[in-house]
């Protein structure tokens, strides 16, 4: 007798919490939504894919024809200091130069508050790297096309960041062509260690604050500057490095992405 | 209140001889023989179903899994050859091109938590992306393989079987070829069967031969899988095309020339031998250890032998014939043989 009234008392309590959880939902808490812009430029010209020549500091000019990234696992911190951990489901991106509508997107269900900074990773994250399968749905599809892949399939891994383009410091025999795909996310391979290309950004609203209401979705406007890319810590030569993927000299390369993203304002919608 | 104890305590048991039921069942589809460890795959994520398996085998050897609906799993993993491709040193794919290294044997892959010669793949599941997107091997994408699949008018039927509605889809897609290849267990070889004490007969060459790799081998093959599924460099004569093996994944300067330590099951039919077949027969191979080549990563089991201290292992002609002899022992015609991975399943 005494089993089964601790047993009714755990599925009441069970029951309780769920119905709990429903009130939640239904809003007491208010949440609103914070739209975010990753507008691709090169120094201060608009990125424009194949037509534009552009120069990097070692002086030597190109054109883009691809440029592919993840962003993922977002935070936003409150001008109070505290932080807004977005759930990791909702939380994976992949920008990409031809696909203008990939290039905006917004986070839901945010707490009402004043936000003063957001801040992402370049990459997937090891664990998600690791996920069944099942778990790998939308932009995480590691099946998605074979011309824009953003996997590795031989080396079970995404592929972080995908620069392609043509300059004439690639001799002709290669078709004047560079890539650069960076990835690694540290390795799952026996515990062994591998290159770890992954890279958190974090950009603050420059004093700005981006209050979300129920009503007001503020809409932060980023610039990934793909010059970033060749200048930043180490200067990126294409004629020495006209071709970069799963190698050590990729850690350089991400370094240099992790200074790629910057604020330029926000507008209200 | 009585009614309710009642109700709680029928559902209950209800929950428990559905969760019985349900483990009965997968048990029949997937039996861990008694002499060997626990599988680590982790079965939970892809239960394995009987409609499932079979639509796993449908896609194994269905072409169309290649661009030019030409190439099959199935035409490099040969049942008869172990899951190999009969004598060829580098598989043949797509256009007749030459692949870069030896097709692995399929067998026992519930066992093993790392694919392909280098290791380079974690997951069961993904592993079949390599070979569908290599351009020498089936040179095809997973979203064009879906959209033929969908085409065809057996598919969405047998995804639904499978997965309770016909959306086709990479998850149901690879699952379904991990269900299939996981039922490929091989453990009823004649030494199986001496290990189970079921009445096979060693001649005393086989018998000494087992003695011999358990003393000389076990280091990287030991019973009852043969592998220990480590990756190692075995002192392979270098090489024209110098194939770095897992340095190409980890860029780990001490992880130069390893490979995947094969098992050792069925090896009588898995001919040729090494990630780039080099050698054509067990005799070659077992000559082998006696005269590895020194290099910076050579197995530290492969330095000294543990008897004589000479490089490699010291084996005398004798020795050599015996292991060679045992090796046989471990075909599994019943495997090999098993009508449940044939491409003609009913015949």
């Amino acid at each position: 007798m005494r089993q089964s009234i601790f047993l009714l008392l755990l599925v009441s309590s069970l029951l309780g919490a769920f119905f709990q959880a429903c009130q939640n939902n239904v809003g007491t808490v208010e949440t609103g939504f914070i739209t975010l812009r990753f507008d691709n430029v090169a120094g201060n010209q608009e990125l424009k894919l194949g037509t534009s020549t552009y120069q990097n500091a070692v002086g030597e000019s190109f054109t883009v024809s691809k440029f592919n990234y993840y962003v993922s696992n977002f935070r936003l911190k409150r001008t109070d200091g505290t932080e807004y951990v977005v759930p990791q489901n909702n939380s994976y991106f992949l920008i990409q130069e031809d696909k203008p509508e990939s290039q905006t997107f917004t986070l839901a269900n945010l707490p009402a508050g004043d936000y003063k900074s957001v801040s992402f990773l370049i990459g997937v994250d090891s664990l998600r790297s690791l996920a069944d399968i099942g778990q790998r749905t939308g932009v995480l599809d590691p099946g998605l096309g074979t011309h824009d892949a953003m996997y590795w399939d031989w080396n079970s891994g995404y592929i972080f960041l995908k620069l392609e383009g043509t300059s004439s410091a690639v001799p002709s025999a290669q078709n004047n062509q560079f890539f650069y795909h960076i990835g690694g996310f540290g390795g799952g391979y026996n515990g062994k260690k591998t290159i770890n290309n992954l890279r958190t950004i974090t950009v603050p609203f420059g004093g700005d604050v981006a209050s979300v209401t129920a009503t007001s979705t503020p809409k932060i406007n980023l610039t990934t500057d793909v010059l970033k890319v060749f200048n930043g810590n180490t200067t990126l030569s294409i004629a020495q490095h006209s071709s970069v993927m799963f190698e050590n000299y990729s850690t350089t390369i991400a370094d240099n992405y992790a200074q790629m993203v910057k604020y330029t304002n926000q507008t209200k919608q | 209140m009585k009614l309710k104890i009642t109700v709680l305590v029928t559902s209950v048991a209800l929950l428990v001889m559905a969760f019985f039921s349900s483990a009965h069942q997968k048990a029949l589809l997937f039996d861990v023989p008694p002499h060997f460890p626990a599988p680590v795959y982790p079965f939970e994520k892809n239960p394995l179903t009987e409609a499932g398996i079979e639509l796993g085998r449908t896609l194994f050897y269905d072409a169309l899994l290649s661009k030019d609906n030409t190439i099959s799993c199935g035409s490099c993993h040969q049942q008869a050859a172990g899951f190999t491709q009969s004598g060829q040193a580098l598989s043949r794919g797509i256009n007749d091109l030459t692949t870069r290294r030896n097709a692995m044997p399929l067998v026992n892959l519930a066992w093993s938590s790392h694919f392909g010669w280098d290791g380079g793949v974690h997951d069961l599941d993904l592993f079949p992306m390599v070979p569908i997107q290599n351009e020498a091997e089936m040179n095809e994408s997973l979203p064009n393989i879906l959209e033929k699949l969908r085409k065809k008018r057996q598919y969405p039927v047998l995804f639904t079987k499978a997965f309770g509605s016909p959306d086709i889809t990479d998850e149901r897609f690879l699952k379904a070829l991990s269900q299939f290849m996981l039922t490929m267990v091989s453990a009823n070889s004649r030494y199986d069967r001496a290990v189970r004490h079921q009445g096979a007969t060693f001649t005393p060459s086989e018998r000494a031969g087992w003695i011999l790799v358990e003393r000389k081998c076990s280091g990287c093959h030991p019973e009852p899988l043969f592998t220990d599924f480590s990756f190692r460099n075995n002192g392979l004569a270098s090489t024209v095309n110098d194939d770095p093996g897992q340095y190409g994944i980890t860029l780990n300067n001490e992880d130069r020339y390893k490979f995947k330590v094969p098992t050792l099951r069925n090896v009588a039919v898995t001919a040729p031998y090494m990630h780039d077949g080099r050698f054509t027969t067990l005799e070659e191979v077992v000559a082998h250890y006696t005269g590895v080549e020194h290099g910076e990563t050579l197995d530290h089991l492969l330095k000294r032998d543990r008897e004589t201290g000479i490089l490699g292992i010291s084996l005398t002609p004798t020795e050599q014939a015996d292991i060679v002899a045992f090796l046989r022992t471990l075909t599994d015609d019943s495997f090999l043989q098993d009508c449940r991975f044939a491409e003609n399943k009913g015949l």
